[in-house]
This record gives structure tokens, C-alpha cells and sequence, in this order.
């Protein structure tokens, strides 16, 4: 039965959060204390570990809602059925394999795919396995794609290709100009997170649509017109991490003009808000919607900054400092970590009816897990605009006292980071235990 | 092997299907090929501009030191032009810097300073990294304090070399 393994990839990916979040708690306290546990836990290792197990959380769960939602809600029969187990197991294997690597100091890779360069290749595999089946599944049975099904194909496709281009570093032709170097790893970088922007958003378009029975939500021209303006993005939105590298100017221009078109989607979130929101506990999956109306939220606050920072008179100041990490955990715990667990939570009321999602322990973790974050996000905001004035308010001052002067800044983060890790225990535990049950009372 | 035989049949019956979609199917596919021609225009400009200003390839004495930036991830801590870890200060034009320079450098980089890890690295693997660090800084300034900020919410940068 292939049913099961869409499952596999959720718990999977529970663990990988569970683990990713520890790993990044860690990390956060060598802001804190410099020199207290650098011989235990090197910071080069930590966040290798930590942000390859919080990608991963990100893409393995949209990967295992997918599955499910094509099996299991649409019941469709997959291509081959088979694919989906070597895909599972590819993936971990290679997990287990990047971690023992960390572990042992092997680290030849970047940024966001710091283990050695060879893991990439099962990686890449594994991602087409996905779409052979994905499209092969799709092909035919599916007339008039609702717009979820074109994003997660977009998804899957652009993942194969900014993960490959994320490599090109091991090419002379682009390792050996620093500044085309540079720009391609960070073009290659906002157009991953793009990708996954897609398979997220479109399991948040799906959920929804299902949850509410309106199919509207995902067959509407607006649906659409929204799907493009977020390929557009991707593909020439991503420029503002690279506004002060001496790149050409044209791309830079591209890439201002490209990200004020999403004043857009500010404008429409707005304007839907003025229409009444619903009434969750008459819903059929309430905790599924208030996740997603969590969700709501963060991608306001988010983007009100992404809009604010693609302005190169504005990332001038914010660029290299803090606010681009509240950027970027608002986005990935807020937005996309919110969305995850409301599809699963979708799932679990769909896959094991004995389940309560509405338990006092979740319910409660959300509430945490908002307030807290809102609280480290604010504190990010706060260590970045402290530093930028340290960076142009000062000028040349000496690092080591700018980052003292940040102590309780950085304590406060740690301090709501420990909170944030809690709430999202109190919410993920559960929901990993409802999994493994769920695997375990369909085998007998 | 079948699997192989499936997966290709597979793909030539999708190619098939395209004859036989509907109307707005076309459309959106037409949509999606408009966006895919721009964006391969795009990346063959990205992928062949060298950089605004003259700046020179990496000599392989750089390149090592590159190689040494990154395998010991000095990315996770520290900046080139503002991208990278926090935990370390931005090192763009440390080579230049009135204060640092060579000298200053190269005994940064064994001492194991705060949260800096004690490396262990020879007197050519310093001399690598440092050719790097220099390479680096003739490209440009970070952060580029003469840039001059316009009405429009553009920046114009202040480059090195002439520009
Ligand atoms: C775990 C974090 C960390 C890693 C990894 C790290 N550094 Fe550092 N580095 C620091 C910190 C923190 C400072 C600032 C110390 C101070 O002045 O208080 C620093 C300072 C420096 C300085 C002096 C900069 C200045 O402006 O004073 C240089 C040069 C440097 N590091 C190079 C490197 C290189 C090269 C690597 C990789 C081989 C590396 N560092 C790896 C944390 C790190």
C-alpha cells in the first residue's frame, strides 16, 4: 500500500523540526555567551546542522502533504506507487548520511547546502523521482488543473533547477569571478526559497479550498493571476540580497521593479480582511483553520518588511543586520512552518479519526507559539536596527563592543527562542505521536 | 528496466496530452512559456556579465583561500558585502582597512579570539586566505558608506576601480 508512506515523510519531517529547532537553540546561545560553549558546540557545526534539518522539515512536509492529499483526498492512483518508497528512502538514507557528516567535520558545501557536494546528487534524484511521479500521476486523470496543481509542478520543477544552480560554484567558470559567484549563489538561493514558497502556498490554497468546499479558491482568476505574480518573483524577484555587490546595475533594477509588484498581494490580503472572517469552531477542521489563520498574520507582518527592504534606499540600512533574519524566520516558522502544520493537522483528521486536534496541549501551543514568536521577531527587528546604527550611526566602531553592547538583545532572543522551542513541542510531539499510532493501526 | 520503459513512455505520452488540452489549459501553459523564455534570457545574462567593475579572476592562491573560507565555514560567522553569519564582523575590506591589513589578519586567524574557533593553519594556508580576503576587497566597498541615496528609494553605489 502506498498509502502509509506519505505518512513516513511527515513523521520524517516532525523529527527533523524537533531535531532543527534544538540544533538552532543551541546556536543562539553562542550569541549570548561567545565563549562558554564554543569547545562542545561549535557554532560551525550547529548551524550547518540546524538549517539543513529546518529545510528539510520545510520540503520533506510539503512533500509528504502532497502525496497524501493526491492518494488520499483526491484519491488518485499514483503513477507507480513504488517510486514514492525509493523517494522516501533516498531521502533518508540521505538525511542520516549529511548528518554523520556534519558530524565528522565534513562541511565543503555553502550556506544553505553546506554538506559536501556529492549529497547533492541523491538530493537531486530524489526531487525527480518526485516529478515523474507527480506529473505522471496528474497526466490525463486531471482535467483544468485547479492553480494548487501548477504550483506544486512549478515547485518541484524550479527545486531541481535553483538546487543544481546552487552548485554552480564547482565550476572555474563561476568559482573563479567572485562577484558573478556570489550573485549566482544568493539569485540560486531566493529562487529555492521561492520554490518552496510554491509547494507551501499551494498546500495552503488546497487545504483551504478543501476545507471550506469552494473550489473557487483555486480555480478563480485571481487564483491565477496571484500564481504568476509569484513566479514572476521568483524568477527575477531575488536580487535584493545582492542590491550592494558591485553586480551590473540592470539586475538590480530588474529586481527592484519586480519586488514592488508585490505591493499587490499586501493590497489584497487588506482588502479580503474586510470581508468577515470564519467561524472556526463550526468549521470541519478547526484547528487545520486556525493554523492557517495564524498563517494569515505572519504573512502580513512579513511582507509589509520584504516590501520595505526591496527598496534599496531601505535595505542600504537593513542589509547585513538582523532584520533580514527576522525576515527570514518570520517567514519560514511564521509562514511556512504555520502552513505545514495546518495541512498536517488537515491530515490527521483525515487519516485517524481518533485523534483530537482540538487537545488542550495543542491548542495552547498555538497561542505560545504566536505570542513567542512575535516577541523573538521583534527582537531580531530590535539587534538589527541596533547594529545598523553601529554600522552608519558609528561608523568604524569597534565590533567586539557593538556586539556587548547587544547582550540583551541577544538574551531576549535565546530567551523567546526557548519559549518558541516549547510551544512548538507542545504542538509537534502530539501530532508526531498521532502519526506513528496512525502508521502503526493500519498495519494490523 | 520496465521502470525505465514506463518512465519514458510516460514522457512521451504527457508531450501527447498537450494536443489535447483545453482551451485555458493553453492559455496558462502559453503564460508559463512567455515567463520561461524571459527567464532563460535572464540567467544567459547572468550566467556571462562579469562584474560593474574590472576586477580580476581569482589567482589559485585565492582560490585556495576560498576553498579554505569555505570549508571551515568562516561563512557562518562572518560577511562578504553583508551576506553570511553574524556572530563575526563583515571582512569585505579588512584587507584595506586602515588599522587591519596583512599583518592584522594573519594573527587573527590561529588566536581563537571570543568566538572564533582556534584554527591550525600553516603559514601557507594563512598566506592563501589572506590573498583571498585581498581579492575580495579590490572589488568593492561593504558597507558603502559614499553611496548616495535617491528620491526614487535607489542607491547609487561607490565602486572601486575607476567607476
Ligand atoms: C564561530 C564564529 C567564527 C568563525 C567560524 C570564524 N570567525 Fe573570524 N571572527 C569571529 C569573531 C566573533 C571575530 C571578532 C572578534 C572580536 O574582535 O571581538 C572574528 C574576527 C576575525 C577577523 C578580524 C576581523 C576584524 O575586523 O577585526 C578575521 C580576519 C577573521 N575573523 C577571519 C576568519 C576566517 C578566515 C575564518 C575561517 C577560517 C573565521 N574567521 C572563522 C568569529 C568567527
Amino acid at each position: 500500500m502506498a498509502d502509509k508512506r506519505s505518512l513516513y515523510f511527515l513523521i520524517f519531517a516532525l523529527s527533523a523540526l524537533l531535531a532543527g529547532i534544538i540544533f538552532g537553540l543551541t546556536a543562539s546561545l553562542q550569541y549570548v555567551y561567545p565563549e562558554l560553549l564554543k569547545e562542545y558546540t561549535p557554532f560551525t557545526k550547529l548551524r550547518p546542522f540546524h538549517v539543513t534539518s529546518v529545510i528539510s522539515w520545510i520540503v520533506l512536509a510539503a512533500t509528504g502533504s502532497i502525496y497524501f492529499f493526491l492518494t488520499q483526498v483526491e484519491n488518485l492512483k499514483l503513477f507507480t506507487p513504488r517510486l514514492l518508497g525509493v523517494h522516501f528512502f533516498l531521502f533518508l538514507l540521505t538525511g542520516i548520511g549529511i548528518y554523520i557528516s556534519y558530524a565528522l567535520g565534513y562541511m565543503e558545501g555553502r550556506e544553505y547546502f553546506a554538506f559536501a557536494p556529492v549529497f547533492v546528487i541523491p538530493v537531486l534524484i530524489g526531487w525527480v523521482l518526485f516529478g515523474i511521479n507527480y506529473f505522471g500521476t496528474l497526466r490525463k486523470k486531471v482535467r483544468n488543473w485547479p492553480v494548487y496543481y501548477w504550483m506544486w509542478g512549478t515547485g518541484i520543477v524550479f527545486m531541481v533547477y535553483h538546487i543544481s544552480e546552487a552548485h554552480l560554484w564547482l565550476f572555474d567558470y563561476f568559482k573563479i569571478h567572485f562577484v558573478k559567484d556570489m550573485s549566482v549563489q544568493w539569485k540560486s538561493y531566493g529562487s529555492f526559497t521561492g520554490s518552496w514558497n510554491m509547494l507551501v502556498y499551494g498546500i495552503s490554497i488546497f487545504v483551504m479550498s478543501k476545507i471550506k468546499k469552494d473550489s473557487q479558491l483555486a480555480t478563480s482568476k485571481i487564483a491565477f493571476f496571484f500564481y504568476f505574480l509569484g513566479l514572476t518573483n521568483l524568477m527575477f524577484g531575488w536580487a535584493h540580497h545582492t542590491y550592494f555587490l558591485p553586480t551590473q546595475p540592470w539586475i538590480r533594477y530588474v529586481a527592484y521593479a519586480v519586488s514592488m509588484t508585490e505591493w499587490v498581494v499586501l493590497g489584497s490580503i487588506i482588502y479580503n480582511w474586510r470581508r468577515s472572517l470564519p467561524k472556526v469552531d463550526r468549521m470541519n477542521h478547526p484547528m487545520a483553520t486556525r493554523f492557517m489563520m495564524s498563517a494569515d498574520i505572519w504573512i502580513f507582518l512579513n511582507l509589509i518588511l520584504a516590501l520595505l527592504f526591496s527598496i534599496p534606499a531601505i535595505n542600504f540600512f537593513t542589509h547585513g543586520t538582523h532584520v533580514t533574519v527576522a525576515h527570514s524566520m518570520g517567514t519560514t516558522i511564521g509562514i511556512n512552518t504555520t502552513i505545514l502544520l495546518s495541512a498536517l493537522m488537515f491530515i490527521i483528521g483525515k487519516a485517524n479519526a481518533a485523534f483530537t486536534t482540538q487537545q488542550w496541549l495543542i491548542k495552547r501551543g498555538l497561542q505560545l507559539f504566536n505570542v513567542s514568536l512575535f516577541l523573538f521577531w521583534c527582537a531580531l527587528l530590535m539587534a538589527g536596527i541596533k547594529k545598523s546604527y553601529w554600522m552608519y550611526g558609528i561608523r568604524q566602531g569597534i565590533f567586539s563592543e557593538m556586539q556587548d553592547g547587544l547582550t540583551m538583545v541577544y538574551g531576549a532572543i535565546s530567551f523567546f527562542g526557548l519559549i518558541l522551542v516549547i510551544s512548538l513541542c507542545m504542538i509537534v510531539i502530539p501530532l508526531c505521536k498521532g502519526f506513528v499510532q496512525t502508521v502503526r493501526l493500519g498495519r494490523t | 528496466m520496465s521502470y525505465l520503459k514506463e518512465t519514458f513512455l510516460g514522457i512521451f505520452n504527457n508531450l501527447l496530452y498537450l494536443t489535447k488540452m483545453s482551451k485555458i489549459t493553453k492559455r496558462y501553459i502559453f503564460v508559463i512559456a512567455i515567463l520561461l523564455a524571459l527567464f532563460s534570457v535572464y540567467n544567459y545574462f547572468i550566467y556571462t556579465s562579469e562584474a560593474y567593475t574590472a576586477t580580476a579572476a581569482l589567482s589559485p592562491q585565492a582560490v585556495k583561500g576560498q576553498e579554505l573560507w569555505q570549508e571551515n565555514n568562516c561563512w557562518s560567522c562572518h560577511q562578504l558585502y553583508g551576506l553570511g553569519g553574524y556572530l563575526g564582523p563583515d571582512l569585505t575590506n579588512v584587507y584595506s582597512h586602515p588599522d587591519k591589513g596583512p599583518v592584522y589578519i594573519n594573527a587573527f586567524l590561529n588566536s581563537g579570539v571570543k568566538s572564533m574557533p582556534k584554527f591550525q593553519f600553516s603559514e601557507n594556508e594563512k598566506a592563501a586566505i589572506i590573498e583571498y580576503l585581498r581579492m575580495v576587497d579590490e572589488t568593492g566597498y561593504y558597507p558603502n558608506f559614499d553611496a548616495s541615496i535617491e528620491n526614487s528609494g535607489w542607491v547609487t553605489l561607490k565602486y572601486k576601480n575607476g567607476r
